[in-house]
């Protein structure tokens, strides 16, 4: 079933044409992943499908219903979460408030009568969370005193905390090690198939290893679409990546 | 120190300058007794705008407003209605919290230095009209004579300054207890995450707006209680009591105190009283200097203020989490 269907998504900075009339679906539980040389417009299709940039032309439908004119806080309380290339956390606030703030929104709303309720619900949800973040043993740690992998780890946790069915992921392996980005895959392939993820990264092993529908832009336009072995193997995604990565 | 004995000490000081504030009116004179009722109720407006400030992230320069509604709202209600203190209390903080409410749109959209801007005009808007509205505030003479209050039915009324100052610390401490509780329920700690990064709450889905705007009328309640407050320690108000001055002063204790927590509000709004009216005697017409430098001093020294100093003059604790073995295995960068 389609959760998200952008369609015809035009931005114009200037002269410049920064999305070209993109069509993107995104189905129930699909991973897909956007790639493209730098300039593509992947990052400004997220901006515009997380609702921090309004297109020129073109309709975002999310899960039937139109969320054109919505910012990223109320795509979020329908489901739509991000995680951005620098991992945004909450510095003063320890790892489980930080968790914590993030599901309060979206916690459920049975005990939202009693003293307290919500809260305690939403440190409810935080401490497995943060278990499956491998981030238990600083949970009462500022996040501003986490190092960047942790900091991304959290901000996994703050988004998953906010029960999204769109995850969208703006280069999470950004400044990560080798072994970071080996337990970021881990995490994300561990992630509950009603989340469906969208991806930007410019790594193609990792959207190799993480998506099932890849989505090939080039100048603001859609070059190709198909599964990562189409993908692999097309020549015009070969040509786009005029060096042979892919 | 670790974090646990710091915050030990901090309750054993506080403790101890209850208890000193408690003891105060049988060892200080009248004057400095009735002196100190007026600085706690500054230091309660000091308490919203710390609330403002250092929590909610909106800079004030005018919480004189609401503390200057409460306090008319009391006196009219004091000459006029009731002489009872639990009446007049709720009455200027609903008169606070109203003017608040009122204002919020011009506020809580605005962000930084607009902020001061706006809550400048605002508070000096409503010393112009408490200039004006003579029948009402009795102009820039301002409303004398208001009868002496009764803290319940039944009790007799506050006829001595020590009276006065005793209800106004037993309403300043219920009051700072009660913000202390809000702040650590799930609106105080949205607020902290706002204060962090509004941009980053605004995108988890919280109405950023909504809190805010929570938070604003919360602190024109409190600053309309302390006007109360001062309407009981000195019976008479007028607009001088709630002029540029003054609200420079309370964001100046505010500052030097530490804008994050209602301790450095306490802390920086007696320090400031102290040095304006203390020192008046002592060297004066040189008190605006010495606060002024001791402002500049806070800021370059100790920029969170002189109740958090510690992080400014330590170095910054190392974290309290030690990695295990195989954290520090697959997670290199950890210890950078």
């Amino acid at each position: 079933m389609t959760l998200l269907n952008a369609q015809e998504i035009s931005v114009r900075y200037g002269s410049l044409a920064a999305l070209d009339g993109v069509d993107l679906c995104v189905h129930d539980g699909q991973r897909h992943a956007l790639i493209g040389p730098n300039g593509a417009g992947k990052t400004t299709l997220l901006n515009v499908i997380g609702g921090s940039t309004r297109p020129q032309r073109g309709t975002v439908r999310f899960d039937g219903r139109d969320v054109g004119r919505l910012g990223p806080g109320a795509r979020a309380r329908r489901g739509i979460n991000r995680i951005h290339q620098r991992p945004a956390v909450f510095p003063t606030l320890t790892a489980t408030e930080n968790v914590v703030v993030a599901a309060l929104p979206r916690v459920i709303a049975r005990r939202r009568w009693w003293p307290g309720g919500r809260r305690r619900a939403a440190q409810h949800l935080a401490g497995p969370l943060l278990e499956q973040m491998g981030l238990t043993a600083v949970a009462a740690e500022p996040a501003g005193h986490l190092a960047h992998g942790q900091r991304r780890q959290l901000e996994i946790a703050m988004a998953l905390a906010g029960r999204p069915r769109l995850l969208l992921l703006d280069e999470p392996a950004s400044g990560l090690s080798a072994i970071e980005v080996g337990r970021l895959v881990e995490l994300l392939q561990a992630l509950p198939r009603a989340v469906a993820v969208l991806l930007v990264e410019h790594r193609l092993d990792l959207v190799y290893a993480l998506s099932d529908t890849v989505t090939v832009l080039r100048d603001g336009q859609t070059l190709a679409a198909g599964t990562p072995d189409e993908i692999r193997t097309s020549p015009l995604v070969r040509q786009a990546y005029a060096d042979g990565v892919a | 120190m670790s974090g646990e004995v710091i915050r030990r000490a901090r309750g054993a000081v506080a403790a101890l300058v209850l208890a000193g504030l408690v003891v105060a009116p049988w060892v200080v004179d009248d004057y400095t007794t009735a002196l100190l009722a007026r600085t706690l109720a500054l230091a309660l407006v000091g308490v919203s705008v710390a609330l403002l400030t250092g929590v909610a992230g909106l800079p004030t320069l005018g919480q004189t407003a609401p503390y200057a509604a409460g306090a008319y709202a009391c006196a009219v209600v004091g000459s006029r209605i009731s002489d009872v203190g639990v009446v007049q209390l709720v009455v200027a903080a609903g008169a606070g919290a109203l003017l608040a409410a009122l204002t919020v749109p011009l506020v809580v959209h605005a962000r930084g230095v607009i902020v001061l801007m706006i809550t400048l005009a605002i508070g000096e808007l409503v010393v112009t009209v408490l200039g004006r509205w003579r029948s009402v505030t009795g102009g820039t003479d301002g409303l004398a004579g208001i009868p002496a209050v009764r803290p319940f039915w039944g009790l007799p009324a506050l006829a001595s300054d020590q009276a006065r100052y005793l209800y106004a610390l037993v309403v300043v401490a219920t009051l700072i207890g009660v913000v202390l509780v809000l702040l650590r329920t799930r609106a105080g700690l949205v607020l902290r995450a706002g204060r962090d990064d509004e941009t980053r709450l605004r995108a988890s889905g919280h109405r950023v707006a909504l809190h805010l705007s929570g938070a604003h009328i919360a602190a024109g309640a409190i600053a309309g209680a302390a006007g109360s407050l001062l309407v009981v320690a000195q019976q008479y108000i007028s607009p001088a009591d709630f002029g540029f001055d003054t609200s420079a002063l309370l964001l100046l204790g505010v500052v030097i105190g530490g804008t994050a927590s209602v301790g450095g509000a306490l802390v920086g709004a007696a320090l400031v009283i102290a040095v304006r009216d203390w020192l008046f005697g002592v060297l004066p017409g040189y008190a605006p200097l010495v606060l002024g430098a001791l402002f500049v001093a806070t800021v370059y020294l100790l920029p969170t203020g002189v109740t958090r100093a510690r992080g400014r003059l330590r170095p910054p604790a190392a974290p309290a989490h030690q990695p295990t073995a195989a954290e520090q295995a697959t997670v290199p960068e950890l210890r950078r």
